[in-house]
């Protein structure tokens, strides 16, 4: 099959719905093809997905492979490592990217050793260098250092992207669609999903207005819950409100959680850890209440009033419906 | 049933709030901060002691870094593991997650004969989160990333463990032996016992390995052993921002941050 051209996508799914950040991920794994004059295949791994695979042209794949398979419904390591080392192996890809989500990390981190390969964690930008080497940067050290790293050992060169980085594109022309078997002996399978619980979806990732509610509210929401609304703002937590079951996962703010976007963010009683405030700099305007005049959060806010947020709160909330 | 060996694989990290960076070198001073135990493997050190409190074992806790980190293992003893193991050599510095993860699995399996392996879900200074499945993946054995607990060991060699996904969790059952990645934050870490930290300080022996002990040559590991090179380290400067400060009474606040508001929006 020759060797080690072309650049591979990784598109993850979970149910038939495809990720988005995925979709990013291929618009610029496109761009980079055609500035190197090489093709892009989307990979697709999923029980009934087939019908997803118009879509995977449109935003930038030449080529799709696609295995379908019960199995692979949910993502799980095992059965969906053991797919793309085969495909890989018989293929050769020059590159291989995925997205930065809990399963594209997950899949990057055993493929790269299969390979033995250098893999490039979470990049915030993705590039070649003129002799063809993958490089990215990569916040490191909670988001306070970037280093740019380049696969300098092995093929496949793999990067992961963090999601919210690239847009997705439209492009011109259809994929070639090509359908491979799985292979897989169910009894083999060594990771399966045997249950699971999903209350709500919610992306705060491209919010306008965010509240953001840390610690010093103690995790009392109702106030928070009350201006949010107000103000016609999605609400975010730092991580410890989520580490303790007090708010979903999805809606932590910080380099383990969402980057937010938009343009007004409002932390309550939030420290300002280096971790939690990469998830705020891009924010248009950061307005703080912390009951600590010298909070790190004040290097990170527009706006910053030194106070109680349960005193003040209520008077704001007043103050606001009055109009 | 009784688990055989439950290794736990810890990192110590500095602490980042106290880094400083030299724009002009270009490094970060590390002596300025202090250090800790990866905060992720303080919870993954916790599910391994309550997975041995129901099923029996022994906790090993595995790491690979420089002398200093001794007095962090010793922590981990005092904190309930069984013994401890350091990987130190010079020839791995510079060690991207390909060679760290080969080391990590050559140690792994020279202490042997293991039931569970848990990893914190990534590191507080790297944060690749690439190191527990690449270790998985050297030791050819199934791992789940991102668990908040092992529900259940059955006696047919087969765990549950809960994973969390977007908008919620799932339960996977995978087969042992099996790594896994402890979720930041997802249990309370015990403290040390104070009898058994003294007693850590004085007299517990940590075992130190080369990497010849692990039968690794100097060209499988550090720099020359990777297949990453960080050709550049750039500090990312804050945003510029207002930093207006407001102070008075509450009622005085409240009356300007809705003026604020209102101007802005
Ligand atoms: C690997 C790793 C990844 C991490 N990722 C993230 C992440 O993605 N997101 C994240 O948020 N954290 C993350 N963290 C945790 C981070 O380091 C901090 O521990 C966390 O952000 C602190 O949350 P906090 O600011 O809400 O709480 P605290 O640091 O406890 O701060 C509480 C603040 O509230 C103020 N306060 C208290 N009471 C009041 C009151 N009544 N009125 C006004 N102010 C009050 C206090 O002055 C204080 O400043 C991570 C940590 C690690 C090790
Ligand atoms: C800013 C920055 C960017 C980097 N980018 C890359 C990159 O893109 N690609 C790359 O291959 N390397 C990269 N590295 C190098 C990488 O961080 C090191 O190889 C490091 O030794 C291990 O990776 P980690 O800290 O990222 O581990 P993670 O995968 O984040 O750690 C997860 C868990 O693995 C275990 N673990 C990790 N290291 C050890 C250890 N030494 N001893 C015991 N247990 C351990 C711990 O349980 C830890 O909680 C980068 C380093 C920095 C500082």
């Amino acid at each position: 099959m020759g060797g080690w051209k072309g650049i591979w996508v990784f598109i993850e799914q979970d149910d038939g719905v495809i990720e988005e950040s995925s979709l990013e991920v291929l618009s610029r794994a496109r761009v980079l093809a055609e500035e190197r004059g090489e093709e892009v295949t989307a990979v697709l791994l999923g029980e009934a997905v087939a019908g997803e695979a118009a879509k995977l042209g449109r935003h930038g794949a030449h080529r799709v492979i696609l295995v379908e398979d019960p199995i692979l419904k949910y993502y799980t390591s095992d059965p969906y490592s053991r797919i793309m080392a085969r495909l890989i192996e018989e293929r050769r890809p020059d590159s291989l990217i995925l997205s930065a989500t809990r399963n594209g990390r997950d899949l990057a981190g055993r493929l790269a050793v299969k390979f033995r390969t250098g893999l490039i964690a979470h990049v915030v930008s993705l590039d070649y260098d003129d002799e063809g080497l993958l490089m990215g940067k990569v916040p490191g050290f909670g988001g306070n250092i970037m280093a740019v790293v380049k696969c300098v050992k092995g093929r496949p060169q793999m990067a992961t992207v963090t999601p919210g980085i690239f847009d997705i594109k439209e492009f011109e022309g259809e994929a070639v669609v090509e359908k491979v078997d799985s292979g897989l002996d169910p009894e083999q399978v060594k990771t399966r999903v045997v249950d699971r619980e999903i209350k709500e979806l919610i992306d705060i990732s491209k919010s306008e207005r965010v509240v953001i509610a840390g610690m010093g509210t103690g995790g009392r929401m109702e106030l928070v819950n009350q201006l949010a609304e107000l103000i016609g703002a999605d609400i975010g937590v730092t991580r410890p409100l989520a580490d303790m079951g007090l708010a979903p996962r999805d809606i932590q703010v910080g380099s383990t959680g969402v980057i937010l976007k938009g343009s007004l963010a409002i932390v309550l009683g939030a420290s300002g850890a280096p971790h939690f405030v990469s998830g705020i700099k891009d924010m248009g305007t950061v307005i703080s209440i912390n009951k600590d005049p010298e909070a790190p959060i004040y290097e990170y806010s527009d706006h910053y009033f030194v106070g109680d947020i349960f005193e003040i709160l209520p008077l704001l909330l007043k103050k606001l419906r009055e109009g | 049933m009784g688990l055989r060996n439950i290794i736990v694989t810890m990192k110590v990290v500095p602490k980042i709030e106290e880094l400083e960076f030299d724009p002009e070198t270009k490094t970060i001073k590390r002596g300025a901060a202090g250090n800790e135990i990866n905060p992720a493997d303080k919870n993954a050190l916790e599910l391994a002691l309550r997975i041995k409190d129901r099923y029996g074992g022994r906790v090993i806790v595995v790491s690979m870094g420089p002398p200093f980190w001794e007095p962090y293992l010793k922590l981990a003893i005092a904190m309930g593991a069984d013994d401890a193991i350091l990987v130190s050599d010079r020839a791995l510095a510079g060690s991207d997650t390909l060679p760290t993860t080969l080391t990590l699995s050559k140690a792994i399996e020279k202490i042997g004969d293991y039931d569970i392996i848990l990893c914190g879900e990534e590191s507080s200074d790297g944060g690749t989160g690439q190191v527990p499945s690449g270790i998985a993946e050297w030791l050819d054995i199934p791992h789940v990333t991102f668990i908040s607990d092992v529900m259940d060991v059955s006696d047919d060699k087969k765990a549950k463990v809960k994973r969390t996904i977007k908008g919620g969790h799932e339960v996977v059952e995978v087969t042992l032996p099996f790594l896994a990645a402890v979720e930041l934050g997802c249990n309370t870490p015990r403290f040390p016992d104070f009898r058994r930290k003294r007693w850590a300080e004085r007299e517990f022996q940590l075992t130190v390995w080369s990497a010849a002990d692990l039968g690794l040559s100097p060209d499988e590991v550090g720099l020359k052993g990777s297949a990453t090179t960080v050709v550049d380290l750039e500090e990312v400067k804050p945003p510029t921002r207002l930093k207006k400060k407001y102070t008075g009474s509450a009622e005085e606040l409240a009356d300007k941050l809705a003026e604020l508001l209102k101007s802005i929006m």
